[in-house]
């Protein structure tokens, strides 16, 4: 099918976008890379009053690097995570798992924050956003407010974005040189969203043993999960098989995801052990490889 | 809407200038155009191919500033100011194919055709990346264009000839 008729804004300015946004509320969507939402519109599951395109908007284009924060712009594309040398260094979780979404067509033009206001739970970014404690930064006529990714998320496709709000970048704290980090997927085919998914950080002190552990699992639940359980039952041990295997398990309450087409609860259940497994034990080798390239 | 939001953004039809295969070339669209719409129906390049709009086939892949993209994921309006390449630009005479082109033809790298266009010019953004593939990552560079007939088999021949067509004979890469 073909869009429904909308009005097509595309403000040169993060002002006027905003401005605009207020302007129509609820009754406007956000057009970034327009991966998700041109579907949408063109099976006519939306159909917004008011598309206002960012594409225009050169300030939203930028990646920043500070001394503790990577900022990226709600313009910045999913493929340019994935060879962006300042990315790499800072954040080297994230160009990992950009190459999962979808497929290279979709990430030349996919935003990395579309995918976040998108708010799938079984997509890539919403996983790495809550692994790594991402801030997600909004404006509006009253100003700037940053939002927890953690509380951003708030179900299946729904956000704490007010309706008057842009999402203009996210700020994902800088990874310890030393930390090592790992992202694992099971999708029947490459580039379909995954069945359940994880993104793990760990560092490991002078003993090897575990100092933190970060982990999130995509496509178990309506949101992406933070695994608190699998985490704390991490701190302090030694990275052995038996030992992550046993906190993988902790996973498993926290799959609320019911029977669908694609995997019934019981095999979710058993998925999300697996890649919570896959993705600490990748991320323990990665801290090996950091350290022993020291 | 304000007056002024009205009178900014009121109109449901606008003129675009893009540069298609090489030509500037100006139309009136519908701001709801897609640019898959846009170039088969206001430019009669009908090698793209709408096969699902919605982004799950990648028929209607074009090269957009270089970058192969979805040309039904996309408004003909976004396009203004910008390339767009479609598999007319491989090849200005068609008795003449290009080597991506030949490559297909020789290793029967297509059955019903509907694809072809698609996988031409990724498999151009891939050889101009330079880097030499493994037949299994050359799948993978591929997966996001579906082709329901061949298998894929013949298409990862027909890529690997064509990048050794055009990066030299001695070229390998072969699993």
């Amino acid at each position: 099918m073909k869009p429904p008729p909308f009005t097509y804004c595309d403000p040169e300015s993060v002002d006027e976008a905003v401005g605009l946004k207020s302007e129509y509320g609820a009754d406007s969507l956000v057009l970034a890379g327009g991966q998700s939402l041109l579907p949408l519109l063109n099976m006519r599951l939306v159909r917004p009053e008011a598309l206002i395109d960012i594409n225009k908007i050169g300030d939203l284009q930028k990646i920043e690097g500070r001394s503790d924060i990577l900022e990226v712009g709600a313009g910045v594309r999913q493929y340019e995570l994935e060879d962006h040398a300042l990315v790499g260094e800072l954040v080297p979780l994230l160009p990992e798992a950009a190459g999962y979404i979808g497929h290279i067509e979709t990430r030349h033009r996919g935003t990395v924050c579309g995918s976040l206001a998108h708010a799938d739970p079984a997509a890539e970014l919403p996983c790495t956003a809550v692994t790594l404690d991402a801030t997600v930064v909004a404006r509006s006529p009253s100003g700037t407010r940053t939002i927890e990714a953690q509380h951003f998320f708030q179900g299946r496709m729904a956000t704490a974005l007010e309706p008057e709000e842009v999402l203009v970048a996210v700020r994902y704290p800088v990874t310890p040189q030393a930390a090592g980090h790992g992202f694992v997927e099971v999708a029947r085919r490459v580039g379909d969203l995954a069945l359940a998914g994880a993104a793990a950080v760990v560092n490991l002190d002078e003993n090897g043993h575990f100092t933190s552990v970060s982990v999130g699992v995509s496509g178990i639940s309506d949101t992406p999960v933070r695994a608190r359980a699998v985490e704390n039952a991490l701190i302090g041990e030694a990275p052995t098989e038996e030992n992550i295997t046993r906190a993988a398990d902790e996973i498993v309450p926290s799959v609320t995801a019911g029977d669908d087409i694609h995997a019934t609860r019981a095999y979710r259940r058993h998925l999300a052990t697996v890649v919570v497994r896959r993705a600490i034990t990748a991320a323990v080798a990665s801290a090996h490889e950091r350290s022993d390239g020291k | 809407m304000t007056t002024s939001t009205a009178a900014k953004y009121g109109t449901a039809r606008r003129a675009v200038t893009v540069r298609v295969n090489g030509r500037h070339v100006t139309r009136e669209v519908s701001t709801r155009t897609t640019l898959a719409d846009f170039l088969r129906d206001e430019l009669d390049l009908v090698s793209v191919h709408v096969g699902c709009e919605h982004g799950e086939c990648g028929c209607c892949t074009v090269l957009f500033d270089g970058l192969s993209v979805r040309s039904c994921l996309m408004l003909a309006v976004q396009a203004d100011g910008h390339a767009v390449e479609t598999v007319e630009s491989l090849s200005a005479n068609p008795a003449e194919l290009h080597p991506i082109q030949e490559a297909f033809a020789e290793e029967q790298g297509l059955q019903c055709g509907f694809c072809t266009p698609a996988m031409l010019l990724r498999t151009k953004e891939i050889i101009d990346a330079g880097r030499e593939m493994t037949d299994a990552e050359v799948r993978h560079e591929i997966s996001g264009i579906l082709c329901r007939c061949t298998g894929y088999q013949n298409i990862v021949n027909a890529v690997q000839s064509a990048g050794a067509k055009l990066r030299g004979p001695t070229a390998g890469g072969r699993d």
